[in-house]
């Protein structure tokens, strides 16, 4: 589908901030804002603003348990649904985060997300390697966010401007 | 005991930067959020930051050719060609500076002979006319009014101009008015400046920063690469200011002029950011449009915000200042960014120091996060509401 300027100025600006007020959208984008409220709803129909997220660094909160791997997974395409149904299959698991088809060694690229090493363990023993189409998998435990969708986790870069210049 | 000043008369006659006055009383405070800085919030990308570290790694710390190195003179050419349609030949019409403000100054000393008058467009940056002064020129003002958006109206610069004049200096994006002029303005003026046999010292360092209208640089209209000499750099489009480096383009005659000066004076400038700079013209585009983007959402942003509450101000077609006028309050441009400064905390520039048709007006940028402006607009407009006496 194709959109227009407009449709897309807009989204870049919540890509990264789907908090910002609309009136103040309205304003960056130079839209007016009932005009806002329009798109965004008819952006949401079409499925182009799947969901509103937040970028959360848990590793900070003591109270939050949890790891996150990255599963490389072959699999055998079936004919006429190619990897379509297998990955359905793994993305229909709550664990699942995300799963890709990649070009390259591997066909999808799986993340899960549990609450113990163990339970990642369980899960991709019992569930995911039995299932008929997976040949193999190959786990990678994430041991530390340093950026993710484009955001430094300890960005530290402060305003180093002096206040006043020419 | 010394009985005569040892300071130039020349130099004593400068007067100091009204700017300096705001900087010293905004740094001592806490809290404040600064609309005064001019220059861009991002940090240089890191690919170029990386460039000029590998150039370290591998010792490039000798002086480059008087004029720059030659691949990146050969980047600039293409970059000039590329994007304003004008040719320059590296080998000799290329100078590499330290900063624009390098550029303008032997822009300047190379052509203007003492008692020769240059034309200076305030509200204008304020370096041209203690330049024009240190270059023994005489600096005459034409002052552009708010109603004409702060464009030079053509009858204008007719009626400055003087026998005795050599050259205008043109800035477009205009610090600190924002204000761009479009082909059509520079067509206008360029006939008159044809007609009297003058030169154009063309500021375009904000050129990449242009919202609306793609840019035309003065050396694209017809006849006028011969008679202007084009300043541009790094610091703003590229986020670089304090690499210091910039560079000027000019017909072979008035470059090797401009050369003489600045192998005298510079010798050549810094290396490593000249290695810098090459990864900027190299692959440094998308950088560039991507802060294209966020200053022109910010841009909408503030000026839709500044209307909102009752100041007037006009759409800057570039650059990343906003110029709106403070009329309703009654108060001089000194006067209300130092209440505003002391009761809000916000730091913007008073417009009168950028020349007299500035007073009325404030300077501010929005180079700034988008936090920081919705706080600045929230503070300005209680500051309105207490003071507006319309």
């Amino acid at each position: 589908m194709h959109l227009n300027e407009k449709e897309l100025e807009i989204l870049s600006i919540i890509e990264t901030n789907s908090r910002i007020d609309i009136s103040d959208l309205g304003k960056m984008a130079d839209v007016p804002e009932s005009e806002i409220e329009l798109t965004l709803q008819k952006l949401q129909e079409m499925k182009v603003i799947v969901r509103y997220a937040t970028i959360i660094d848990w590793s900070k909160v003591d109270e939050h348990q949890g790891v996150t791997a990255m599963i490389d997974v072959k699999v055998t395409p079936k004919r006429g649904v190619g990897f379509d149904e297998v990955a359905q299959r793994i993305y229909k698991f709550k664990e699942v985060k995300s799963v890709y088809l990649m070009s390259g060694a591997y066909d999808l690229s799986v993340i899960v997300e549990g609450s113990s090493m163990n339970e990642l363990a369980r899960f991709v023993s019992e569930k995911l390697s039995t299932l008929d189409s997976v040949i193999s998998t190959t786990t990678h435990f994430i041991l530390k966010k340093y950026k993710h969708d484009g955001t430094i986790f300890d960005q530290t870069e402060e305003d180093k401007r002096i206040v006043v210049s020419p | 005991m010394i009985k005569t000043s040892f300071i130039s008369k020349t130099v004593s006659e400068l007067k100091p930067s009204g700017i300096r006055r705001f900087f010293d009383l905004a740094a001592n405070m806490e809290g404040v959020i600064s609309l005064g800085v001019g220059e861009p919030d991002f940090v240089t990308s890191w690919s170029v930051r990386e460039a000029a570290i590998l150039s370290l790694e591998q010792g490039h710390t000798s002086y480059t050719a008087n004029a720059g190195l030659l691949e990146l003179r050969r980047e600039i050419a293409d970059y000039m060609h590329k994007s304003f349609e004008v040719t320059y030949n590296p080998a000799d019409e290329i100078i590499v500076t330290v900063g624009a403000s390098q550029a303008i100054d032997i822009a300047l000393r190379a052509t203007v002979s003492p008692g020769e008058e240059v034309l200076i467009v305030e509200p204008s940056f304020v370096s041209y006319a203690p330049l024009v002064m240190l270059a023994g020129g005489i600096a005459k003002t034409i002052q552009t009014a708010n109603e004409n958006e702060f464009k030079l109206m053509p009858q204008q610069l007719e009626e400055a101009i003087t026998p005795n004049t050599k050259a205008i200096m043109l800035c477009s994006p205009n610090n600190p008015t924002g204000t761009q002029l479009g082909k059509e303005d520079l067509i206008k003026l360029s006939q008159i400046v044809k007609k009297h046999d003058l030169l154009v010292i063309s500021d375009e360092i904000y050129s990449e920063l242009a919202y609306d209208e793609s840019y035309t640089s003065m050396a694209a209209i017809e006849e006028m690469r011969e008679r202007t000499i084009v300043i541009n750099g790094f610091s703003k489009g590229f986020a670089m200011t304090g690499w210091r480096l910039g560079f000027v383009c000019a017909p072979a005659d008035i470059a090797s002029a401009m050369l003489k000066i600045h192998q005298y004076t510079m010798m050549c400038a810094s290396t490593m950011a000249q290695y810098a700079a090459l990864e900027a013209l190299k692959n440094g585009g998308s950088d560039v449009e991507e802060m294209r983007s966020s200053y022109r959402r910010r841009r909408n942003y503030i000026v839709k915000s500044f209307n909102e509450i009752g100041l007037d101000c006009h759409t800057p077609g570039g650059a990343f200042y906003a110029f709106p006028s403070i009329r309703l309050t009654g108060l001089s441009s000194e006067e209300f960014a130092e209440k505003l400064l002391m009761e809000e905390k916000v730091a913007v520039v008073p417009g009168n120091v950028f020349g007299d048709s500035g007073e009325g007006h404030i300077r501010c940028s929005y180079a700034t996060s988008m936090d920081q402006l919705q706080e600045a607009v929230k503070r300005i407009g209680r500051f309105i509401e207490k003071y507006k006496v319309e």
